[in-house]
């Protein structure tokens, strides 16, 4: 992910923890995020996931006047025949997330304003039981604050696949 | 609050539930926050006309996230270090999910004690849909 700036919002993180179904007050209620040993609201340990907001060209947002491959008056925004079908989830399967890491230098807080430099990784392949030949590729994101100074360490590993997951699953 | 090292015994688990019936709306929730609105977790039509799977599905990440609130809860805030998972099966909507952190090891980091769990969260069919382990600052 490549946002030039990410600034830290205690209403995003709000609705974040919500969203993962996290009421813990140390990520919405400052009065009482005070008196914990964070010392004041902090982000979830997920939370720089969401820096895809502020990210101009994250390819999983719609954007103005652009088509998008979701359905409308047809199951998919864009003409499959003209090749631009399989981002993020083509017929045939597509991208989905395999692992994702992280490091805490420290545990950011709104004001913060954090910088994202993303770096590629390893990239492998492997035959897949359930969805046939995966290839896999690694990203490294580095999250700087104001001071230049690296709080988060985030590695990514997403898979294509050569057709979608067999449902069928094991205990 | 804080766990203490000397409370804690390896091989120890934790376990919490971290959803109960998965609705369709959590995984809405969850793209309007993260920013990450791939069709295959809101859009029925798309990912099962179009994909090739019988329903929507969660975002990895919202799995991710979800198990951190167990972790967060029992370690206390602000003491994680380090947290990383693999995706092991997909999560659908009507899932209900238990996440566990079993003690691995105490160890010695810095002049501080760092307890190291091996973390899981399995289905209401016992499919582990997550596996990864995660670091905490404990007291001694």
């Amino acid at each position: 992910m490549a946002a030039k700036t990410f600034p830290i919002e205690a209403g995003h993180i709000m609705m974040f923890a919500r969203s993962v179904g996290d009421d813990n007050k140390v990520y919405y209620d400052e009065d009482h995020a005070k008196g914990t040993e964070a010392g004041g609201i902090i982000a979830p340990p997920t939370f720089v996931q969401s820096s895809a907001q502020f990210d101009p060209d994250y390819f999983l947002r719609p954007k103005v006047g652009q088509p998008w491959f979701g359905s409308g008056k047809n199951p998919t925004g864009v003409d499959r025949s003209a090749g631009d079908g399989g981002r993020g989830g083509g017929g045939g399967g597509g991208g989905l997330h395999a692992e994702q890491h992280y490091e805490y230098h420290r545990h950011i807080k709104p004001g913060d304003v954090l910088t994202a430099t993303t770096k590629p990784g390893k990239t492998w392949e492997r035959e897949g039981r359930r969805s046939g030949k995966l290839v896999f590729s690694e990203s490294v994101t580095e999250y700087r604050d104001q001071n230049g100074e690296l709080v988060i360490t985030a590695r990514g590993v997403g898979v294509r696949t050569e057709r979608p997951v067999d449902q069928k699953q094991e205990a | 609050m804080a766990l203490k090292a000397s409370n804690l015994k390896v091989g120890e688990t934790h376990t919490a539930r971290v959803v109960d019936d998965l609705k369709r709306t959590q995984i809405v929730q969850y793209a309007g926050a993260s920013g990450d609105y791939n069709p295959l977790h809101t859009d029925e039509v798309f990912t099962t006309q179009v994909a090739g799977y019988p329903s929507v599905f969660a975002h990895g990440m919202l799995t991710m996230g979800m198990t951190g609130k167990m972790i967060t809860d029992y370690v206390g805030d602000a003491r994680l270090k380090k947290y990383g998972v693999r995706f092991t099966s997909q999560v659908f909507p009507g899932d209900t999910l238990d996440a566990s952190a079993t003690l691995k090891e105490i160890k010695d980091e810095g002049g501080e004690k760092v307890a190291v769990f091996d973390v899981s969260t399995v289905n209401q069919n016992g499919v582990q849909v997550l596996s990864g382990y995660a670091e905490a600052r404990v007291d001694p």
